[in-house]
């Protein structure tokens, strides 16, 4: 379903195919709320809420790692040099920047495909 | 009818059994969280040290090893921290 302008929820969805299957948000620090439910104590469910968020953010640093280490680690040193850490810094910048122009690109299409209707 | 302990209707737990859950929690994500970066570092550093398997890992394979897991977590703490910096622009960006 394409809608006009997408609901927040949805955009952060759009950064998933770059950063995993089970990643909810990648920028966009938005996360849904557990659904409510009475059976759930809620500071538990808040805790839960908090890790998962926690979780979710580790993946993309292994993620991100694997990334920047196959384009920048060369032959493993006894350091890390200064040109692999900008390397690297630039790596992780430049993935995020992508993944964002390609959900605003991508945003864009779906909502021009909806216009045309 | 006691509804002080245990799971009653309502769902408020006792707080011991709440902090023995979240600790549990807490205990097997971390868990993961070291698995992965294990399995992580074995298929890169196999795939840098070892270029023709031999017999046994021999001495320069085994400090190679040694050396790319260093430095294989000097890379994830270093994405860590820069990707830590880039979410907290962004969202003050957005806010």
């Amino acid at each position: 379903m394409v809608t006009l302008s997408l609901p927040l929820q949805a955009q952060t969805q759009l950064f998933e195919p770059f950063f995993g299957k089970k990643s909810q948000a990648i920028i966009i620090m938005s996360f849904d709320p557990l659904p409510k439910q009475d059976e759930v104590d809620p500071e538990v469910a808040s805790f839960i809420q908090m890790e998962s968020q926690k979780a979710e953010l580790q993946a993309q640093v292994h993620k991100l790692a694997d990334v920047c280490w196959e384009q920048c680690v060369d032959r493993p040193r006894d350091k890390l040099d200064s040109r692999t850490e900008t390397c690297v810094s630039n790596c992780v910048e430049r993935f995020i920047d992508t993944s964002l122009t390609i959900a605003t690109r991508f945003q864009k299409i779906l909502q021009g495909a909806a216009g045309g209707m | 009818m006691d509804f002080s302990s245990g799971l009653p209707p309502g769902g408020k737990m006792d707080s011991a059994s709440k902090e023995q859950l979240m600790s549990q929690v807490k205990q097997q994500i971390a868990l993961a969280n070291a698995q992965e970066l294990l399995q992580k570092m074995s298929e890169k550093c196999y795939k840098k040290c070892i270029s023709k398997p031999g017999t046994t890992l021999d001495n320069s394979e085994q400090k190679c090893i040694a050396m790319c897991m260093d430095r294989y977590m000097d890379t994830w703490n270093l994405v860590s921290r820069v990707y830590g910096q880039r979410l907290q622009r962004e969202s003050s960006r957005m806010s």
